[in-house]
This record gives C-alpha cells, sequence and structure tokens, in this order.
C-alpha cells in the first residue's frame, strides 16, 4: 500500500532533485494541505464555540437534552440520531477506503461498487442533517417568560405553535431556575385557567430556534449549530458532489485507461476528512 | 502534453490480491474499533447521571476528549493513508497544525476565563 514510500532512500537521492523529497504526487500533496488549511477553518469554529460556552454567565444547552428525537417517534432518545448519523458517516468512510483499496488492485468493479455505497452513505448523511434542521428550528413547543421574569414551558397534545393556548391539553410548567428545557422537579403542571392567565399575560413567547432566539439556550447556541453543522453539511453535500463525478468517471473507464485510481484516492482524502470533522463535532457540539 | 520525467508515484501503492485481503481485514478491524469507541461515547453520554456521581462529569468530558483524539488518530493514520508515507510529509501535516491548534486552544481557554470574570463583577 504505501509503495515508494516505504523505500528506503538516503537523504542524497531523497532531496537530491528529479524526484518528490516525499515520494507522493503533486496532486496529493496539494489535497492534504488543503485540508490542513479546512481543518484549521474548523478547529477556528470549534474554538470560538468554546470560547462563547465558557465565557456565558448564561445557562447552556445540554447536548443530550436537545437532541433527543427520532423521526416518527415519540419519546426520548438522547442522543441516539446524532449517533445514527455518526455511524453513517463512518460506515461510508469505510466503503470509501475499501474503495481505494480495489483502485490498488485495478478493480474496476469493486470501485464502482465501493463508490457507489459511498455515495449513497453521504446522500443518507445530508437527508438525515436536514431533518435534524427542521426538527431543530421547529421546536418542542417552546416557553414563554412573564414579567418577573420567570419561565414556563408550553405544552398541548398537536405540539401547536402557531395558536398553543386554543388547543387541546393546553398547559404550562414551570422551568428549572438557570436551565433551558428542563421542567422544574415536582408538580408544577398547571392547570388549564391558570395556564391561560399566565399565556395572556406573557411577556414574550419563545418557540423553535431562528438567529434572533431560540428555546433551547443563549442566542449564540442555535447560531453555532447553524454555523458549524451547516457548514460541516455544506461540506458533505459537496463530497457526495465530487464522489458522484468521480464514480461516473471511473464507470466510464477514465481511471483505468490512466492506469492508476489516484484521482479515488484524493477524493477519498477529502471524504475522510469530512468524516474526520464529524467526529470532532460530535464531541464538541452534541456530546459536551 | 506528455512529460516523461514526471515519475508516477501512485503505480508504486498497487498491491496484489493477497495483500489486499490482509489490508481489507485490517480496515475492518479498524472499523469495528471506531463503532465501539463511538457506542461507549453515545452511552455514556445518555446514561452517566443514572450511572455516576454529577461530579464525574469533569472525568467524563476528559474522558471524550481522549477518545477523540484515538479516533482522530486511527482515521488519519489509517483510512487517510498518512501513516504508510513518509516521515517528512507526515511531520509537515501534522507538526504545523499541532502548533497552531494548541497555541488557539490555550488563547481561548485563558481569554475566554478572563471575559467570564468580567461578565460575572460587572453585569
Amino acid at each position: 500500500m504505501s509503495g515508494d514510500a516505504s523505500k528506503a532512500l538516503s537523504n542524497d537521492v531523497l532531496w537530491g532533485g528529479g524526484r518528490s523529497p516525499f515520494s507522493i504526487s503533486y496532486g496529493k500533496m496539494m489535497m492534504w494541505f488543503f485540508l490542513v488549511s479546512d481543518a484549521l477553518t474548523f478547529s477556528g469554529l470549534l474554538v470560538a464555540y468554546g470560547f462563547v460556552r465558557h465565557s456565558t454567565t448564561d445557562a447552556w444547552p445540554i447536548g443530550e437534552e436537545v437532541f433527543r428525537a427520532l423521526p416518527g417517534l415519540t419519546g426520548s432518545y438522547p442522543l441516539i440520531y446524532v449517533a445514527l448519523m455518526t455511524a453513517i458517516l463512518i460506515f461510508s468512510s469505510v466503503t470509501m477506503v475499501l474503495a481505494v483499496e480495489a483502485g490498488h488492485r485495478m478493480d474496476k468493479k469493486g470501485v464502482i461498487k465501493w463508490l457507489f455505497l459511498t455515495v449513497i452513505g453521504g446522500a443518507f448523511f445530508v437527508g438525515s442533517q436536514a431533518w435534524e434542521w427542521s426538527h431543530f428550528i421547529h421546536g418542542g413547543g417552546g416557553y414563554i417568560t412573564t414579567n418577573e421574569g420567570l419561565k414556563y414551558w408550553v405544552h398541548n397534545d398537536t405540539h401547536d405553535t402557531h395558536d398553543p393556548s386554543n388547543a387541546a391539553g393546553f398547559h404550562l410548567e414551570k422551568a428549572k431556575a438557570g436551565h433551558y428545557l428542563v421542567a422544574e422537579e415536582g408538580a408544577h403542571h398547571l392547570d388549564h385557567d391558570a395556564s391561560l392567565k399566565l399565556w395572556n399575560e406573557r411577556a414574550d413567547y419563545v418557540d423553535g430556534a431562528n438567529m434572533v432566539h431560540n428555546e433551547y439556550g443563549p442566542p449564540q447556541y442555535a447560531n453555532f449549530f447553524f454555523f458549524i453543522t451547516g457548514f460541516h453539511g455544506f461540506h458533505v453535500f459537496s463530497g457526495v458532489v465530487i464522489n458522484l463525478i468521480v464514480l461516473i468517471m471511473v464507470v466510464q473507464g477514465v481511471f483505468h485507461r490512466r492506469g492508476h485510481y489516484e484521482m479515488v484516492e484524493k477524493v477519498g482524502l477529502y471524504w475522510h476528512f469530512v468524516d474526520l470533522v464529524w467526529v470532532f463535532v460530535f464531541t464538541f457540539f452534541y456530546l459536551l | 502534453m506528455l512529460r516523461d520525467d514526471v515519475i508516477e508515484y501512485s503505480l508504486d501503492a498497487h498491491h496484489s490480491e493477497e495483500e489486499g485481503r490482509k489490508i481489507r481485514r485490517n480496515i475492518w478491524m479498524v472499523t469495528l474499533f471506531l463503532a465501539v469507541v463511538t457506542t461507549v461515547e453515545v452511552t455514556l453520554g445518555a446514561y452517566w447521571k443514572e450511572w455516576f456521581e454529577p461530579t464525574a462529569w469533569n472525568t467524563i468530558k476528559w474522558i471524550y476528549v481522549v477518545l477523540t483524539l484515538v479516533k482522530a488518530t486511527y482515521i488519519v493514520m489509517s483510512f487517510m493513508h498518512l501513516g504508510d508515507e513518509r516521515r517528512n510529509i507526515r511531520a509537515i501535516i501534522l507538526l504545523p497544525y499541532a502548533l497552531f491548534i494548541l497555541y488557539l486552544v490555550f488563547i481561548a481557554i485563558f481569554e475566554s476565563n478572563y471575559v467570564h470574570q468580567i461578565w460575572v463583577r460587572f453585569l
């Protein structure tokens, strides 16, 4: 697998000119340099997130309390959906490395098979992220603030956020002080009349998430969610497009005629990098 | 334009069917390892409150950081084949990055601590 890089060469030969001292092609080296600069961009975003979270005096939401829904199901499944997305991305990274391996054996059919699965996995991930964004933006019912600065969660049976006070089963629940998303312990479900009274006297109603405010935490929380996962999602999307283009070229036999499948290896580097970034986003945004 | 002075390094990466079997087994072992680590992380994140004292959160956070770095090492060294490349290209990619990031993390932690104290005092 390592090829020329595993040959023992003296420094005189290695750096004497007429060859790459790194024993890799120009294209692969430039892909690595691009990935280093891109990694610095993502690090900057995650460090900025850490900075804001560490310096804030406001309560900060916890990943397992925000992200605990599964499509089509009610109930609480903390982080299961995100873990599923991570598994999909890691698996598509594996199929990519298998495509590269098949390329090293000039096995055109193998490359097509594994690269196709990689494209499918990537598309699944982008779709999952779209659902997650939609769920995050719509929210779970929202909260109202009173003029005294108290927070109450809004509940109703139909998850109506447009006109919640008229929906069946409407009631409010007192939120735990210094916490987002967590209701105060004990029986604090208000009855309908008390809820309606508070609702009509509310100072503000926050529901779901947008760039100005969100029901999960400080405004920066949603802003970082949109920017970091959005920037990563854009990388995944462009990765899927590039993989698809290379897959078409493989089917056409371009690389077989060229005599090597290094292009698959180069787009593979980009694809693994997307997976790598997600590993860090998963830890620093969702887990910590 | 065809140049005959360009060395095609990618041809050296070609290997036989037999070597391929060994490499594929290695890939699946790394996959299994990454899957196990992710499962451990998610299980810890979802159930740590029921299993440990709340004060254990700090320890778990450090476990997360270490596990993430372990995962990243396996992805970069095995999946991205950086472990198979020459030592000089490995150093050129990893050392400047590590240097910048350690500095950035260090400065962010100190400055955010400072900003936090200012806000606590004056807000």
